[in-house]
């Protein structure tokens, strides 16, 4: 057990990133925090379906959940079922083979589905397009509230384009912001 | 080469030790065999539509064998599309013969299973996308095929269906188990969700282009794919690639590599029920991550290698920083490793689950990471030393225990040898000797050339085999990713275990789902 404590209290806190970005970041994240609650009461709930990905963007979705970016203490949790979640994050061009599987889960959202296309696949379908086994971007089967480019996107990317997500559903709630997310 | 085999071997141009030889019916089953009785493995089992070139379908086996590996070729009349299955002498056979069915129409004489492997309902059973008449944009309105499974009947016998979509931030895939109250007595793998097509993709594209797709095959994986990609262009054009870029393609290898082993050892001990590690652990990645942004101007190094060499060179502020960070994870991860190992919590769930006995991963074939946790002592750095590694002589580690816990000690064994290769490196890369040009020109051949790239990924060894045209453009590019050998591994070693257990189980696998289905 002390070998335990003594690692977690030499690593300390460090749900902050790299200097250059830090003060921008720390401003954000209590606002994104704020926010969450005001426009939700509670905390957003995520619900990732790869929808035929190279797996890269898995592994930036991830990195959401290490300590520097610390998603759930910024009020935002991956859950395991589309019936809690708000949100939808989509990866991938749409395969064939899981078009229907993510229409059941889109549809098993309760209102108000939030869906999040997430890299240049699920932008345009990417470097993979559309064929006889790829029906291409996201918007091609579900309607996307938002599409985050990137090969894969940075978890920074994905939190902006979340938050996009929410903001573009309920504009009017959203009070003034500071910084550029 | 199989000596004993009444062919011609042609050896292909590159550092590897390859030789193609063309077969009849009769000398391909000898082939596989021979490579069975030579302790070989199959590494790959493909087909091409090549009546355009020279009017027949031509099946392909690869075989690895201590001389190297050896790609052999069985031409096909267009009226005779059966072909000798090689699944009786290696097992892992099955399912990649079920997917030359799906994708070519091709068949073994003796067809054991015969339900598609990578076409579920999206497209009809008489549509082969991989032949020569189609362009692969035909799209159809599929109807809902039913799969079946095999049953398991018994008192108190039922079943559990997970999947395509998980429960967590996973690939999609089905897992069909048969159990009795928590106990497993059968899981039944049905993959092919994330098929995209990549393979018709890479068809009529120019190799330089083409880098981008083979970059995706695999995210978690991009680097190894990427360069067993660029190795099949390169010996195709017969191009040699400058020496900083042979270092540098290893650096971004053994970089990968560790990446993956942190956030699996991390992933594991949260399967386990410690979130401890995992918080620990990927903290520790997402340090090597961001170190890989500053270096190669990508966290994941995609698209650094390239056909003819690679695009990023790292400053040599950088290459100090990358050994000084190898210094910090070597001890963090060393301090981690104790915790990890004196946590009688954690030993209780490794220790004898998910076990592959070293027997059986050689009848079956398992390979890779896992199979050198389950006493395959393989590893292509080692095993034939292709430049740079020929300069570093690297350990190949590996464990005869076959449990959990014999992947998670293999991975952490493998981070600690990369970690050395990469301070070499990193010392090497600032050498005035290795000085110089990252990047030599492609000239494309006139006439139809073949190449091979086969690259010791993190999971294990990676296969490219390309046919350039006469005009240079691809032909065929085939991929493979060692999870198709280990995924029905992974069904025997869930055996007797409990359901609880499965998560754990797979995820000290972790197989690839994208650069399986393709």
């Amino acid at each position: 057990m002390w070998p335990i404590i003594r690692n977690i209290a030499r690593t300390g806190l460090i749900s902050e990133p790299p200097p250059e970005a830090e003060l921008q970041w720390r401003t954000n994240a209590q606002w994104i925090e704020s926010e969450m609650l005001r426009i939700l009461g509670r905390a957003l709930t995520i619900r990732h379906v790869d929808a035929g990905s190279c797996n890269g963007c898995e592994l930036e979705i991830h990195a959401l959940n290490n300590p520097y970016y610390n998603i759930e203490g910024l009020g935002m949790r991956f859950v395991a079922s589309p019936r809690h979640a708000d949100l939808l994050l989509v990866t991938g061009p749409v395969s064939r083979h899981m078009r229907v599987a993510l229409e059941r889960a889109y549809e098993a959202m309760p209102e108000p589905r939030l869906v999040v296309a997430v890299g240049d696949c699920g932008c345009t379908g990417g470097v993979f397009g559309e064929s006889y086994a790829s029906c291409g971007r996201v918007a091609n089967v579900i309607p996307v509230d938002v599409a985050v480019p990137g090969c894969p996107p940075t978890p920074i990317d994905l939190l902006k384009g979340i938050l996009a997500a929410v903001d573009r559903r309920m504009p009017s709630t959203i009070s003034t912001r500071p910084g550029s997310l | 080469m199989l000596p004993g085999l009444n062919c011609t071997f042609d050896r292909l141009p590159g550092p590897l030790p390859v030789s193609r030889a063309q077969l009849t019916r009769k000398s391909w089953k000898a082939a596989a065999s021979l490579a069975r009785s030579l302790g070989g493995r199959l590494v790959s089992l493909w087909a091409t539509d090549r009546r355009p070139i020279d009017g027949h379908m031509a099946l392909h086996a690869a075989y690895a064998t201590s001389a190297g590996l050896t790609w052999v070729t069985l031409p096909l009349t267009d009226s005779l599309r059966v072909y000798p299955g090689v699944d009786d002498v290696f097992a892992e056979a099955v399912r990649m013969q079920r997917a030359v069915a799906d994708l070519l129409g091709l068949l073994p004489e003796e067809h054991h299973d015969a339900r598609p492997w990578l076409r579920h309902d999206a497209w009809p059973a008489d549509y082969h996308p991989l032949l020569a008449q189609h362009t692969g944009l035909e799209t159809f309105e599929g109807a809902p095929e039913l799969y079946p499974f095999v049953p398991v009947e018994g008192d108190g016998v039922h079943e559990i269906p997970v999947g395509p979509v998980h429960a967590g931030i996973i690939e999609p895939g089905h897992f069909r188990f048969s159990v009795v109250g928590e106990k497993v007595l059968r899981l039944e793998e049905r993959l092919g969700y994330t098929h995209k097509g990549i393979e018709k993709r890479f068809e009529g594209q120019r190799p330089l282009d083409a880098a981008l797709l083979a970059a995706r095959v695999s995210g978690d994986t991009t680097v190894a794919f990427g360069w067993a990609y660029a190795m099949a262009v390169e010996s195709a054009c017969n191009c040699t690639v400058p020496e900083r870029a042979q270092w540098l393609r290893a650096l971004a290898l053994e970089r990968e590599r560790v990446a993956n082993h942190l956030g699996d050892l991390g992933a594991l001990g949260n399967d386990a029920g410690f979130s401890f590690g995992l918080a620990q652990f990927s903290r520790l990645k997402e340090d090597w991550l961001r170190l890989n942004a500053a270096a190669f101007g990508h966290r994941y190094a995609m698209d650094t290698v390239i056909p003819g060499g690679v695009r990023a060179d790292p400053a040599e502020a950088h290459l100090e920083q990358i050994a000084r960070q190898c210094d910090d994870i070597e001890r963090e991860t060393g301090q981690l490793r104790s915790i990890y190992d004196e946590h009688a919590g954690l030993q209780d769930r490794f220790a004898g689950a998910g076990r592959v006995s070293p027997e059986l991963a050689a009848r079956l074939g398992l390979t890779g990471l896992a199979g050198r946790a389950s006493g395959q002592a393989h590893d292509l750095r080692s095993d034939f030393r292709l430049a740079p590694y020929d300069a570093l002589g690297t350990v190949c580690v590996s464990s005869r225990a076959g449990d959990v816990a014999a992947r998670v000690a293999v991975r952490f064994d493998e981070a600690l040898e990369s970690l050395r290769l990469i301070r070499t490196i990193a010392a090497r890369l600032q050498a005035e000797s290795l000085q110089g040009p990252i990047h030599s020109a492609l000239q494309v051949a006139s006439t139809p050339a073949y190449g091979v790239g086969w690259v010791e990924g993190w999971r294990g060894e990676v296969l490219v085999a390309l046919e350039l045209d006469q005009y240079g453009v691809i032909r065929r590019c085939h991929c493979h990713d060692p999870s198709w050998q280990n995924w029905p591994l992974l069904e025997h070693a869930v055996i007797g275990n409990i359901v609880p257990d499965f998560p754990l189980i797979n995820k000290s696998f972790n197989l690839n789902y994208s650069g399986q289905d393709l």
